[in-house]
């Protein structure tokens, strides 16, 4: 486990190394990516950077009679990680699930207000919100992979939607690409065809962020993706994400203050005043702004400790 | 000294209750759940050696001493062709409308409108099985003339419907369906059960997808329900084998082997010939339908071992 851990720092690092030597180019004129020396980097298996802004406009939502988040206006940008924290019932998580259309799902549910991606209102009345959720791609609390699916079938499993035809050398791309990127490959390629529910829990959550990140979604929300899991698996997916955000717009909901400070670059602090009252955006801004000299009082009181 | 005598106490009480004798609600009720596991056991044996000790004069017996001078395996071999024949078609009919039936009031329908239609369907269940054939010898019979014939006409090439087509639709085609609906409601109730206690967690991984509605159920409830459908085809398929009233007022059986499914000739099944000849038999006829009454008795015990074995196996992946 813990040379497993090592090799992934080392890959990692590596990967960001070039990435970074590499940010000047424009991605249409990029030239083929040289191939690791180790033989695990990127390869020509190399994600684009799909990402785009997220922005909230006067965003209501109810569940039924329930008004759950009141007015939220916000900017998500992209290639960024932007964590929502704040005590439980505050409406965070409520919020995210409507950045995906997933919030109406719940029956009663509703939204009111605009939430654009790239400029285009996903709440407009001609939106399919399937095709949103394609988009938007999401990790859940629990890793959740097709019990019934292996895990190529898992993997590619998005692929497969909406009638589309894609051909089996396709899809052994995607699948090595998306397991690449989801750093899973090298624990994984081996037992391809073996179910997915018979992995770890942190790695059944990265097969569930390889499946999310098949689909090259613009947006990728997780929703408390580390809650389920141990530290060493949660600093697994915290290092993913920091090699996420170069290719996605990412959201993340947590409860843990440590890794909204390591993981993100914007925190966005929500609160309700008493229990039954609509949770409220309080205050957004750079993570470290946040964490040290937050501008309202109870976004302090939240972050150090002091409640919640 | 208190600490000390509080360590004594702790002691004993584990002594006690490691190495002492259970409670006595526990014990009567653990005995009163090995009578009741006993009874189903006996009751299944009795009915065993009860049918085979009654069976054995028919199967001892040559083949001049029984009714119609045949040996026994040619008395029974059409009335098991008929049995087989009627429920596989049954089945084959009613687990895709079940199935559709279980994701629409599951998955699909509002849920005003689900639960009435649930308990609509449970009702089927509880229409008396001589009801289900006087409905199907004076509605639908009748009104599977038009299609029998049309089928006889235009496509008797399939052997199934080679007609000629019965006049007054006493087929096994009217069986066939009659028997469909006569297990609908079981196949569908353990199908919705299972079907609606699909995890959220694996609909909304699905949706979060990009999945429409019809593909999370392809992607999540059917893989998760599939075990469940197979168990309730199998309980349905039970039921159809050993269905006795209907079969035996639609159909004026005779002892043909024959898939055509739309001609007046048509094979009897095991249940209804027993129904049909037992009372006016004496003697070693007795013997004979009680025999055939083993070969059914057999046949269901396969079908549901074999549920049991496709489930375990099922589950097992």
């Amino acid at each position: 486990m813990e040379e497993e851990r090592k090799e992934m720092m080392e890959s990692s690092t590596q990967d960001r190394a070039r990435r970074e030597a590499d940010a000047p180019v424009a991605p249409s004129l990029e030239p083929a990516p040289a191939p690791s020396p180790s033989g695990k980097g990127w390869g020509s298996h190399k994600l684009d950077n799909t990402a785009k802004t997220v922005e909230a406009k006067g965003v209501d939502l109810y569940y039924g009679d329930f008004h759950a988040v009141a007015d939220v206006s916000m900017t998500i940008p992209p290639n960024k990680v932007t964590a929502l924290v704040g005590s439980s019932g505050c409406g965070k998580t409520t919020f995210l699930r409507a950045i995906n259309r997933m919030h109406e799902l719940t029956p009663g549910a509703y939204a009111t207000g605009v939430i654009e991606i790239d400029g285009q209102d996903i709440y407009a009345r001609n939106v399919d919100p399937v095709e949103v959720r394609r988009l938007v791609g999401m990790v859940f609390q629990a890793p959740n992979p097709f019990p019934t699916m292996s895990i190529y079938e898992n993997t590619a499993a998005g692929l497969n939607l909406n009638s589309s035809k894609v051909s089996k050398s396709e899809k052994d791309e995607v699948v090595e690409r998306s397991l690449r990127g989801a750093h899973l490959w090298d624990e994984v390629k081996d037992r391809l065809d073996k179910p997915g529910s018979g992995l770890s829990g942190g790695q059944q959550q990265r097969l569930c962020i390889a499946r999310a990140i098949a689909v090259e979604p613009e947006v990728l929300l997780m929703d408390e993706p580390c809650s389920a899991l141990d530290p060493v698996a949660t600093l697994a997916i915290e290092d993913l994400i920091q090699e996420l955000k170069n290719n996605f717009t990412i959201a993340i909901v947590t409860h843990n203050m440590q890794q909204a400070s390591r993981a993100s670059d914007y925190t966005a602090f929500f609160n309700l005043e008493k229990s039954g009252d609509p949770g409220r955006l309080i205050e957004i801004g750079e993570t470290t702004k946040i964490f040290s000299n937050p501008e309202k009082k109870e976004t302090e009181d939240y972050v150090s400790g002091r409640f919640g | 000294m208190s600490s000390f005598d509080t360590t004594t106490n702790a002691g004993q009480i584990l002594a006690s209750a490691s190495g002492g004798r259970r409670r006595a609600g526990d014990r009567i009720f653990s005995n009163l759940t090995v009578i009741a596991g006993l009874t189903i056991l006996l009751l299944l044996a009795g009915v065993a050696i009860f049918l085979g000790g009654q069976a054995w004069p028919a199967i001892t017996a040559s083949a001049s001493e029984l009714p119609g001078g045949e040996s026994l395996v040619n008395y029974v071999w059409p009335l098991l062709f008929g049995t087989l024949l009627a429920a596989a078609l049954a089945v084959l009919i009613a687990v895709p409308l079940a199935t559709a039936v279980a994701l629409f009031i599951s998955h699909i329908a509002p849920r005003r409108l689900a639960q009435p239609l649930g308990y609509l369907i449970d009702l089927l269940a509880a229409i008396p099985s001589i009801c289900y054939g006087l409905w199907g010898i004076a509605v639908l019979g009748p009104a599977t003339v038009p299609v029998t014939q049309w089928l006889a006409d235009h496509v008797s090439w399939i052997p199934f419907f080679g007609g000629p087509a019965s006049v007054t639709g006493r087929t096994m085609f009217t069986v066939a369906m009659v028997l469909a609906l006569m297990i609908l409601p079981i196949v569908s109730a353990v199908a919705r059960e299972v079907f609606s206690q699909t995890p959220k967690r694996l609909q909304e991984g699905a949706r979060a997808l990009g999945a429409t509605r019809w593909e999370v159920i392809r992607m999540t409830v059917l893989p998760f329900g599939k075990s469940a459908l197979i168990s309730g085809s199998m309980l349905g398929l039970g039921r159809a084998l050993g269905e006795t009233m209907a079969v035996a007022i639609i159909l004026s059986g005779s002892g043909i082997i024959s898939f055509n499914l739309i001609s007046t000739s048509n094979p009897s099944t095991i249940a209804a010939n027993i129904a049909l000849q037992f009372p006016e038999s004496s003697g070693l006829d007795v013997n004979v339908l009680i025999a055939s009454g083993l070969v059914l008795f057999a046949i269901t015990l396969v079908v549901n071992m074999g549920a049991r074995a496709i489930i375990a196996r099922t589950n097992i992946q």
